[in-house]
């Protein structure tokens, strides 16, 4: 088979280029810890108002951890638990969060938390929160006939900015 | 095969072009995104 | 001596069987007629759903309270990713295996209309689901939202009505090969053979989820179901789902539109090649839409990643035929310097102009797909309407630019009428159309899907949020891009009709490029589907097993069913 001089040029770039791509993507994964949601903690989706954390769900500061906050979420149709969630800038954030019925979406409009809830499962996501800002907390997977009016709010805010 | 070699030999600068271009924008694209995703926590 | 009069005998056979199949045979037209039908009236339905869709997120337009966005929602992905997609390709692909390996036997069609009636059927019963508001659960109908069991059915059955046609084009390339043994294969009867293969093993993974997991807990015989395992099934079928889509349109890029332009095929043996790399890696990726769910290994999200990026190599490759061919082509027409011969294509001939933007479309379309599979990036896109502006470009301009385009001098080549002039411009102002329309709705899908906007979401001010008076902005754009869309579907099916019953009667040709002349041999290892279909399965078992065997050994307690719409 035959095969003209440029297109063998053309399948080294563009070969090449997504060769680049995986090598950055998983690099920064594997070395720098960047996984998508990559929790594999089970539970009984049925009892998860009965089940630590997730019996209190809020922000917690947390000490003698590798971060300092966990903020736990409880999905349910049609609304998150808790319905606000504050933060100061520049604290590591574990968020932690789970269904009570269908698959929910929680999408962090404006950063990479974009998480799948699906029952049974708990999904989990650690970052450091750097930037204030108030972002919306929206289900990015259809629940049913309230799945627009499901949301929350995250507010990373700056302790020591006193004008409000 | 005096012919096979012929088109070997086709000009084909235009495509080699092209598909550059087409390289080109899913450099920019996706360097476009990585760099959004890198900014965001 | 011998082998000359041989040569000579051969090349006569041929060109007797090459004018006696030149036009399809009326009887297997009627079958390829009686889907692509069932196709254009799905754009339509389909193309209403979608103005609704984008009226109402614009925030100024109400549904009557009868109907629910999510059941439009589910109309429009129902329609256009199933009905209008597969009975497209089973008729087109109907009409070309008659086309390049000859007409059907009796029993083959027979089949091939038995394909027709039972996804037909499925059909029907599926919308009366839809309809009745049993079955608001779009066309993903990912568990525990629990649809009627009849819904289930129904799409299930549209599935083996498919594979039912797919079964009679596959026989009567398999007799083509036994009377010509030695010879090189009709690479369009080739691609169709291909892409049901591709399409068969596919859909074995939605069929299990269907039938053993969504149907029996549907009915009540079991209480619950595993989700995970159900979403990775689906998976397992829907990014294969979207090459079977893809390849049909490749076909009209690789086949058709060389001849429509007076060139030839670049190579039948790289083009043969893609189809095969698709063929391997098309359905070993389906993990790269899970990136965001949990309870899967991320080794295995990582290996189906570069997988993924495998499987994008055969569209360069594409890209490279398509190109050499216009380039080719517009020399020989005198077109000078690095870009002249571009300025030489037919742009007034529709069934080369729309098929063209289909191709622009698909390049955007390609490099968003690429941000989409890139593991963490997913988490920057992942159910943000950025995903619904990619995959607008890729199949609903890419591919259904492609179908469109191809309908209007197939229906009439079926059915023995012309594509008048008229009519050819009508054609041409549709992909005009299309491309604005889609460049305006889908920029702002992607603009907007960078800064959080959920797809699949009804209209919502999230509590006055300031993001998502942003977003609303973007959905205004989305409305107007939309509409002109709808614009272009009225058009099209005007002409659908038009060609259909009232066009002139006439001659209108089925184009089917030939190959350059000195270009090399086909090896005969790229026909070879043993070959091709054992490296498939063994990718496919690499790529799943232990995922699958992780996701059942893990499972918590299965999910009962709800139905929250």
């Amino acid at each position: 088979m035959e095969i003209h001089k440029y297109e063998k040029w053309w399948l080294v770039f563009g070969g090449g280029t997504l060769l680049v791509f995986l090598i950055v993507l998983g690099v920064s994964a594997f070395h720098g810890g960047t996984h998508p949601n990559n929790s594999k903690w089970t539970i009984n989706y049925e009892k998860v108002d009965e089940i630590a954390p997730f019996d209190n769900p809020g922000v917690h500061k947390v000490e003698g951890k590798d971060w300092d906050y966990e903020v736990v979420l409880v999905a349910q149709a049609f609304a998150y638990t808790p319905m606000e969630i504050e933060i100061p800038v520049g604290s590591k954030v574990r968020f932690i969060a789970t269904t009570k019925d269908v698959i929910h979406g929680l999408g962090i409009a404006g950063t990479n938390i974009n998480l799948m809830l699906e029952p049974g499962y708990v999904s989990e996501k650690i970052t450091t929160v750097d930037e204030v800002g108030e972002y919306t907390i929206v289900c990015n997977e259809y629940c049913g006939t309230g799945h627009a009016l499901m949301y929350s709010t995250l507010k990373v805010v700056d302790p020591n900015d006193n004008s409000n | 095969m005096t012919k096979q070699k012929k088109s070997s030999d086709d000009n084909l600068k235009g495509t080699l072009f092209a598909t550059f271009g087409v390289g080109l924008v899913i450099i920019i694209v996706w360097v476009y995104c990585f760099d959004l995703f890198i900014g965001r926590f | 001596m011998t082998t000359a009069t041989k040569e000579t005998t051969q090349s006569t056979i041929t060109t007797s069987v090459k004018e006696k199949i030149e036009k399809v045979d009326r009887r297997d037209a009627k079958l390829a007629l009686a889907h692509i039908y069932v196709a254009f009236i799905a754009l339509f339905l389909g193309g209403i759903a979608g103005l609704l869709q984008v009226l109402v997120r614009s925030g100024s337009f109400d549904l009557p309270s009868f109907i629910n966005y999510y059941q439009v929602l589910t109309v429009h992905g129902v329609l256009l990713g199933l009905v209008l997609t597969t009975f497209f390709i089973m008729g087109f692909q109907a009409a070309g295996v008659s086309r390049s390996c000859g007409t059907f036997t009796d029993k083959q069609r027979a089949i091939g209309w038995a394909g027709f009636w039972v996804s037909t059927v499925g059909l029907v019963a599926a919308a009366a689901m839809i309809l009745t508001n049993e079955a608001s659960v779009l066309y993903t109908f990912y568990a525990p939202l629990q649809a009627h069991w009849i819904y289930y059915l129904g799409l299930a059955l549209v599935i083996v009505g498919s594979w039912l046609s797919s079964l009679a084009q596959v026989m009567r390339f398999n007799q083509w090969r036994k009377e010509h043994k030695g010879q090189t294969t009709p690479l369009l009867g080739f691609m169709v053979v291909v892409n049901n293969f591709l399409w068969f093993v596919a859909t074995l993974g939605v069929a299990v989820e269907v039938l053993v997991q969504l149907i029996p807990w549907s009915l009540g015989l079991v209480e619950r179901v595993d989700v995970l395992l159900s979403r990775t099934l689906f998976w397992y079928f829907g990014h294969a789902l979207v090459y079977f889509w893809l390849l049909p349109a490749y076909m009209i890029w690789y086949v058709v539109i060389p001849k429509v332009i007076g060139g030839k095929i670049f190579s039948d043996a790289l083009a043969k090649l893609s189809f095969m790399l698709f063929l391997i890696l098309s359905v070993p990726v389906g993990l790269h839409h899970q990136f965001t769910e949990p309870g899967i290994d991320p080794l295995w999200k990582f290996i189906q990643t570069i997988l993924t990026m495998f499987v994008v190599v055969p569209s360069l490759m594409t890209a490279f035929s398509l190109f050499a061919t216009f380039e080719l082509r517009g020399r020989e027409l005198g077109g000078k310097g690095i870009f002249g011969w571009f300025k030489k294509l037919p742009w007034n001939d529709s069934r080369f102009l729309l098929p063209f933007i289909a191709m622009v479309a698909f390049i955007p379309g390609g490099a968003t797909g690429i941000v989409n599979a890139s593991y963490q990036l997913n988490e920057l896109v992942h159910n943000t309407i950025w995903v619904t502006g990619h995959f607008h470009l890729t199949v609903a301009t890419g591919v259904a630019l492609t179908y469109i385009g191809a309908a209007f001098w197939l229906i009439p080549h079926l059915n023995g009428r012309k594509l008048t002039k008229r009519a050819n411009s009508m054609a041409n102002c549709v992909g005009i159309l299309w491309a604005i329309g889609m460049a305006i709705m889908s920029g702002a899908m992607h603009v907007a899907g960078l800064l959080g906007a959920p797809r699949r979401s009804a209209y919502s001010t999230y509590g006055g949020s300031e993001q998502a008076t942003e977003w609303i902005s973007y959905q205004v754009a989305q409305a107007i891009g939309g509409s002109i869309l709808f614009i272009a579907i009225l058009i099209i099916t005007a002409l659908i009709i038009y060609v259909s019953f009232f066009a002139p009667k006439g001659e209108e040709e089925f184009p089917i490029g030939e190959v350059a002349a000195g270009s090399a041999p086909t090896p005969a290892i790229l026909e070879n589907f043993k070959v091709w279909g054992v490296i498939m399965i063994a990718v496919i078992i690499f790529a799943y097993t232990i995922p699958i065997f992780d996701i059942i050994n893990n499972s918590p307690l299965g999910s009962v069913g709800y139905k929250l719409w």
